[in-house]
């Protein structure tokens, strides 16, 4: 057991000091942006003075790394800009305040996030069943018509861009077969039956797309797991099939699945922006895609640092999992 | 494979022997070679229809469904061939095939680009190893955990508007497309550089250079073609998600990702399903050819593949 919580010390430091260090590279080239927030924010006519001011409110009088010390310190204890009546207050988690929205960027992410999450989570979920599933079944009825019919799946999959199936997907069965809502998002707190109704499409084209690369994956690890000598053990001790393939087989095939989730994470955001495009939803692609148009910096550093973080907490709990399932990732 | 040929022609022979025998690798080399030569020819092909991407038919719109193009199959005639594009009655044929031709543009360079560079990543940290090993590999991770379409969407915001968007384009998806091929051939690599035949080159004096240039990538090469053949539909759906997006090729340059954005009004409500399929269509089939080109120089390639299948 010590074992184990040193690794998980070790992986918590490594991922802060990743944060860290990527936090500073993120600032360092967003905030060589051509443009001059403050010259945005200042309005018509504007004056030197009236210039100097805005600057100063936004703080952007200071050196580029005390800029940075204070979004760092705005993350944990928050911020305020300005002072007196015109103070404007960001509360920790602070991730940049944006001026053109007159809204604190954390606030702006919240706002979004359910969205994109509902998207992401909903197909993950779905992927890793449908591929782990057809992964097997491919595997069991080697070289038959199911297996092709899994490997064909896993073709198509790899060779049609998310979007491009979501617009399909929308054409047939939204409006040539009329079944299912084609856009809009009802948050799951508002009616949880709408929510899922309007998400299942996005869920269905994205899962079907990322399961293609788990249905290839599944099905060559189980084909070697199969032919190991453990199996014919389990077999020769007249374990049913059904316990072999799922108790013992299963076993060697998740350890890799999930390495290559925790490798997919970073596009399963991305697919999650398309998907949100493609379904008219106003999600963190969107907030991100118009924050770029109107030149917000504080939007685009927030919401870019955030999706890292994200993305770096997302890893860490793969990698415990991954540490708990398989003890020689811990030991090692 | 019988083995009595395997003692006499090369594993290069070999592999492109049985890469003739794969009908899905014949399948995938004829749409790809279809692909280049109309993405070569595209320019002449608009010629020869007597169109361009950039003339208006308002014409041929019609007011009364929102300016959808009048008559079947989105318009198409003897004239417009694939039809034109609604609003504003563009050819479509025209921005389909000079689509076709900045995808592939952008996809083949950043795939030499990424080869290049990654290539020579791999080989020198496995050959070096140490902490420059250490250093890149650490490096490698970091990019590949990365929210990559977040920050090529974000990166818009610091490039000066006079900056080329399609040099942009091959610069951000290069900047994050040779981390993949460099893990790949340093692992490859590693088990290279224990063997005996670098072990001798180094022992007679050859320098780091020349190991790595004369030993190691005459060795690679095999799985430096199957990588970067299976990079290229990755890059084609990554610019056509750009652009998608908003983010990546500008009108009025036509791209296959754009007029799929475009698209997605007329798709809604039915008016113009035609928008989607065509350009839709094209994108499919650039992606479908390279990855059963590029499935099949792996399974030639590679024989631990070929045993596990």
């Amino acid at each position: 057991m010590p074992d184990l919580v040193w690794f998980l010390t070790r992986r918590l430091f490594a991922a802060l000091l990743v944060m860290l260090a990527l936090s500073l590279a993120v600032y360092l080239i967003f905030y060589a942006i051509p443009a001059d927030p403050a010259h945005l924010a200042c309005g018509k006519p504007c004056t030197p003075d009236r210039l100097e001011q805005a600057r100063h409110f936004m703080q952007l009088d200071q050196s580029t790394l005390q800029q940075y010390l204070n979004f760092l310190k705005g993350i944990v204890a928050g911020r305020t800009f300005g002072d007196g009546a015109a103070a404007v207050h960001c509360n920790a988690p602070c991730f940049g305040y944006s001026f053109p929205l007159a809204r604190p960027v954390t606030t702006l992410i919240t706002d979004r996030l359910p969205i994109t999450a509902s998207i992401a989570l909903g197909a993950a979920v779905l992927w890793l069943l449908i591929g782990v599933s057809l992964g097997v079944i491919a595997a069991l009825n080697r070289g038959r018509i199911l297996d092709r019919l899994a490997v064909g799946v896993a073709l198509i999959g790899v060779s049609t861009p998310s979007f491009l199936l979501g617009l399909l997907a929308i054409l047939v069965f939204g409006f040539w077969l009329n079944m299912v809502p084609v856009n809009g998002y009802i948050p799951l707190t508002e009616s949880p039956v709408d929510w899922a109704w309007h998400l299942v499409t996005p869920w269905i084209v994205l899962a079907i797309l990322q399961a293609a690369s788990y249905i290839r994956l599944t099905r060559s690890q189980m084909l070697e797991e199969l032919n190991l000598d453990y199996i014919t053990t389990a077999r020769a001790k007249g374990a049913s099939e059904a316990r072999v393939v799922l108790t013992h087989g299963l076993r060697g095939v998740l350890v890799p699945v999930i390495t290559l989730f925790g490798l997919d994470l970073g596009s399963l955001l991305g697919g999650a922006i398309l998907t949100e495009k493609v379904f008219s939803m106003q999600g963190l692609g969107d907030l991100l895609i118009s924050a770029v148009g109107q030149l917000d910096v504080a939007v685009v550093v927030g919401v870019t640092l955030f999706s890292a973080f994200l993305i770096i907490l997302a890893n860490l709990v793969v990698d415990i999992v991954h540490g708990v399932l398989d003890p020689r990732v811990s030991h090692g | 494979m019988s083995s009595s040929v395997a003692g006499t022609v090369s594993p290069t022979r070999q592999a492109m022997r049985r890469l003739r025998r794969d009908r899905s690798a014949r399948v995938g080399l004829v749409v790809v070679a279809l692909l280049i030569l109309i993405a070569a020819a595209a320019p002449l092909l608009v010629r020869l229809a007597g169109q361009d991407a950039t003339t208006y038919h308002i014409d041929l719109l019609d007011p009364a469904r929102g300016n959808a193009p009048r008559g079947a199959v989105g318009g198409a005639s003897g004239t417009h061939w694939f039809g034109v594009e609604p609003l504003t009655g563009r050819d479509l044929f025209s921005i389909v095939v000079l689509g076709l031709r900045t995808s592939l543009f952008i996809a083949v360079v950043v795939t030499l680009i990424t080869t290049v560079v990654g290539t020579l990543a791999g080989i020198s940290a496995a050959y070096f190893g140490g902490w420059y090993d250490a250093v890149l590999s650490r490096l490698l991770d970091f990019l590949f955990g990365f929210p990559q379409l977040v920050f090529m969407i974000a990166l818009g915001i610091v490039v000066p508007a006079g900056f080329p968007r399609w040099l942009l384009l091959i610069l951000v998806l290069s900047f994050f497309g040779w981390a993949g091929l460099a893990r790949l051939i340093r692992n490859q690599a590693r088990s290279l550089v224990a063997r005996e035949f670098v072990e001798a080159a180094r022992s007679v004096g050859s320098s780091g250079w020349m190991v790595i240039t004369r030993e190691l990538l005459p060795n690679l090469l095999g799985p430096v073609l199957v990588i970067a053949t299976l990079a290229i539909p990755g890059y084609i759906g990554a610019e056509a998600a750009l652009s998608f997006l908003g983010v990546g090729v500008p009108p009025p340059t036509p791209s296959l990702g754009r007029s799929i954005s475009d698209s997605i009004a007329w798709v809604y409500t039915g008016a113009d399903p035609w928008f989607l399929l065509f350009p839709g269509a094209m994108l499919f089939f650039a992606v479908l050819g390279f990855t059963l080109l590029g499935d099949g120089v792996r399974d030639a390639f590679d024989v631990r593949l070929r045993r596990t299948n």
